[in-house]
């Protein structure tokens, strides 16, 4: 090989390898983006099964049940609820009443079973996701009267 | 009264930045001497300016002076006396102010040890350097002013984070500071190179010991940060691929590609144009890190500020920093020329694979961190992007990365044969596969992934020690003759080996963690038993404990391997007096083989407790391999080379003025 073809085979192989890099990052990526849906949304089937995803709002008052390590509570927006199966421990600012994040899948019988739970930081932050979601909710009523 | 002289000092010290950013840099271009001359002093003037400022914040939370409101809001009467010293930098304001003061150090450091270099090199970088001041002090007291009244006073504070009390807090944010401003001290000698237009093989030997040094401090904040996340936050994770540990870690990165291609540019005076870009986007990512975890993007335990202002101010601060040094560098870096040629398989091209794959890395970290946030801020729904991405893309970048590691210092300069260099590294590579697999083998579990983290590991290992071998081999068998010859190589050689084989600790750790940790949540009731991996969790009892300004629930474990007692640990509850949050203070039992990690849960029905019970087999080794990384770089850093600079710089003295 002439020393021109031999840089012209590194600069190809160089920048096939840069591709496929970029190719295999950019798939890593799309299928590691996990999306954030409200208690509303998934009420109206808009959450995806069998892939992971984030659900957010408020746990609401009482709905806390303990059993052994597994333990089962409800998130709200207000509007819609969203049950949620959990085993493990739970973060030391998970609440009743307090704001609540959520990731895992959504299960036939309708229960989010959660891999992981995810609360507040301090007494005068709520995780942005459950926020949004219970401003969206908060839109929502006002538009369209419940009841 | 000591807050407004704070504050005062604060004002002077923006003056001072102002003619120091100034003054010395029109001195350089119009080659005036005496307007030249002023940088040293303004930048110690300057420095002295924060250091008044600083100590009468210390002195505020030291003296519980609850009228400054940023002492109200994260200190208390009942707080230790450490705590209160380390709560200056518990909050947003007092971190600025520790940013500010750890940049006047690096500023000061570098007017003292520049002796040598010529005058109006120094004056460009020092007066970069005030313009850098300018922008963060301007930011200080426009948007954050740590000594703002309280009226009324507040009767007491309300108490720093109990996450923060802690040692680690006292630790961690200053020497990440350093790193991160560090490496303000490189951005500055590029510009200044860019400049003044004269970019060389000195330039680069003059830059390798600072970007060094900050590269340390980056490493050690970085691990330091993750120990304390560790046994801290209670759950055992050690990294978590937080935006706010890849604000750290991105520049790490690109400190870490900078400090490779530094040696090229220095012993082969080529990568001339990749260096300084390098210095600029280590910087450019420094300020990227203190914008998301400072303006409030981002929403963690680092995040304090919510003062939309603060965003919008950094925001702009980021745009004018490195839009100017980009925009200059586009303008002068033509200039700089190419350097020389070198061939396919060389220490150059295995170097310049090392800073492909540290930019692929880096820029997958910014596309997974910034994504959301770009999504968010268009309003297109809220996503994260989870850990398998990162991981997946890290082994996959890392593989190829550590497979020129092991080459690269065993290549020759400018070209050699490869087959030669396969003939030099086929017993290192045959080693590091049998070493793998037997180290598999005793681990006893194993995956691919696990497989190729032990390869990964070894090889490194395995390629210094045929470097070592090659080096010291010439004096034959002798110990005596063979310490004295160990002794003789350039600590910049043993510098590496000891970094590299820093990164071997590291992997071995992260894949034996990633293997073999196991973690299980059970409920126990005092006399019950759990067992892990063999280790026998026996909770004894559960009894109420004070501390200085908490209480809280401590459940005595006692734990058995065989019937044989290994370890008794005491995890706790913890609830702060003033805070009033629960906070899970976990016990650790470790040894170099393991840790044992104890958390409490929660009480549920009949006086039980849910517990998480792990057992973490070397888990320490990646802490240890950060320090290893870190000695290693100081010990490079020490070489002699950069301190013999008198009689290099006489002849370049000429040049710089114009």
């Amino acid at each position: 090989m002439t020393p021109r073809r031999k840089r012209l085979v590194i600069v190809l192989g160089g920048t096939a390898g840069i591709a496929a890099a970029a190719a295999l990052v950019l798939s890593a990526f799309q299928s590691n983006l996990v999306f954030f849906y409200t208690p509303t949304q998934v009420a109206a089937n808009e959450a995806p099964t069998g892939r992971t995803f984030r659900v957010g709002g408020l746990v609401q008052e009482g709905s806390v049940a303990r059993d052994g390590v597994a333990v089962r509570f409800v998130v709200t927006d207000t509007a819609r609820q969203m049950p949620v199966r959990y085993e493990g421990v739970l973060p030391d600012l998970f609440r009743e009443g307090k704001g609540v994040v959520a990731q895992g899948q959504l299960a036939a019988d309708g229960v989010f079973v959660a891999r992981e739970v995810l609360a507040k930081h301090d007494e005068n932050y709520m995780p942005p996701e459950a926020a949004e979601a219970l401003k969206q909710a908060g839109k929502a009523t006002t538009l369209v009267p419940k009841r | 009264m000591i807050p407004e002289l704070g504050h005062l000092a604060l004002i002077l010290a923006l003056a001072v930045a102002l003619a120091q950013g100034v003054l010395p840099l029109a001195g350089a271009q119009r080659a005036r001497t005496d307007w030249m001359a002023l940088a040293r002093p303004l930048a110690i003037v300057q420095a002295l300016c924060i250091v008044l400022a600083y100590a009468s914040l210390t002195a505020a939370f030291v003296r519980d002076d609850f009228s400054v409101s940023y002492v109200a809001a994260h200190s208390n009467s009942h707080l230790p006396l450490a705590y209160r010293v380390a709560g200056v930098w518990g909050g947003h304001e007092g971190s600025l102010l520790l940013w500010q003061l750890m940049l006047n150090l690096w500023t000061v450091a570098v007017a003292l040890f520049s002796r040598s270099l010529p005058l109006a090199f120094v004056a460009r970088i020092l007066a970069v350097m005030g313009l850098v001041s300018v922008g963060f002090l301007l930011f200080t007291l426009l948007t954050s002013n740590p000594f703002d009244r309280l009226l009324p006073p507040a009767f007491d504070g309300r108490d720093l984070n109990p996450l923060l009390q802690d040692p680690g807090m006292v630790l961690h944010p200053p020497m990440l500071y350093m790193g991160y401003v560090g490496f303000s001290v490189a951005f500055a000698f590029a510009v200044a190179a860019l400049i003044g237009g004269h970019l060389d093989q000195a330039w680069a030997r003059w830059t390798r010991p600072w970007v060094t040094a900050a590269w340390i401090f980056m490493t050690i904040g970085i691990a330091l940060g993750s120990w304390w996340a560790y046994y801290e936050l209670g759950w055992g994770g050690w990294w978590f691929w937080d935006p706010v540990e890849n604000a750290s870690f991105m520049p790490w990165l690109a400190g870490t590609a900078l400090i490779h291609s530094l040696a090229v540019t220095e012993k082969r005076n080529s990568f001339k144009a990749w260096t300084v870009l390098l210095a600029i986007v280590a910087f450019s990512l420094s300020l990227l890190g203190t914008f998301l975890v400072r303006s409030g993007v981002l929403s963690s335990v680092h995040a304090f500020a919510t003062d939309p202002r603060r965003g919008i101010f950094i925001l702009a601060f980021l745009v004018v920093a490195i839009g100017a040094s980009l925009a200059l560098y586009a303008w002068r870096a033509p200039k700089i020329g190419l350097g020389q040629r070198f061939g396919v398989v060389s220490r150059e091209s295995m170097l310049l694979a090392n800073n492909v794959f540290l930019a692929a890395a880096t820029g997958a970290v910014l596309l997974g961190t910034l994504y959301p946030l770009f999504l968010d801020s268009l309003g297109l729904g809220k996503i994260s992007v989870g850990p398998p991405y990162f991981e997946t893309v890290f082994a996959l970048l890392m593989a190829p990365l550590v497979a020129t590691m092991g080459i690269g210092p065993l290549a020759h300069w400018r070209g050699d044969a490869a087959a030669s260099l396969a003939r030099r590294l086929g017993i290192a590579l045959a080693a590091a596969l049998v070493a793998a697999l037997v180290s598999s083998w005793i681990g006893g579990r194993w995956s691919a992934w696990s497989l190729l983290g032990l390869v990964l590991a070894w090889w490194i290992v395995c390629a210094v020690a045929t470097d070592l071998y090659e080096r010291l081999q010439p004096a034959g068998w002798s110990p005596a003759r063979l310490a004295a010859r160990l002794a003789q190589q350039p600590r910049a050689m043993a510098g590496m080996w000891l970094a590299h084989l820093g990164v071997a600790v590291f992997i071995f750790g992260v894949t034996v963690v990633k293997t073999h940790d196991v973690e299980r949540d059970v409920k126990l009731a005092p006399g019950g038993v759990a067992s892990v991996n063999g280790y026998d969790f026996k909770l004894v009892g559960l009894r109420e404990v004070e501390g200085p300004n908490y209480r809280a629930v401590q459940g005595d474990f006692e734990v058995a391997k065989g019937g044989r007692r290994v370890a008794t640990m005491h995890p706790q509850k913890r609830v702060y007096r003033v805070q009033r949050e629960p906070m899970t203070e976990a016990a650790i039992d470790s040894n170099p083989l393991r840790d044992l990690y104890v958390s409490m849960g929660e009480p549920v029905d009949g006086g039980a407790w849910i517990v998480r019970l792990q057992h973490k087999p070397f888990v320490t080794w990646i802490w240890g391999g950060c320090v290893l990384m870190a000695l290693g770089g100081a010990l490079a850093a020490s070489d002699r080379r950069y301190r013999v600079k008198q009689r290099a710089f006489a002849a370049h003295g000429v040049v710089v003025g114009r």
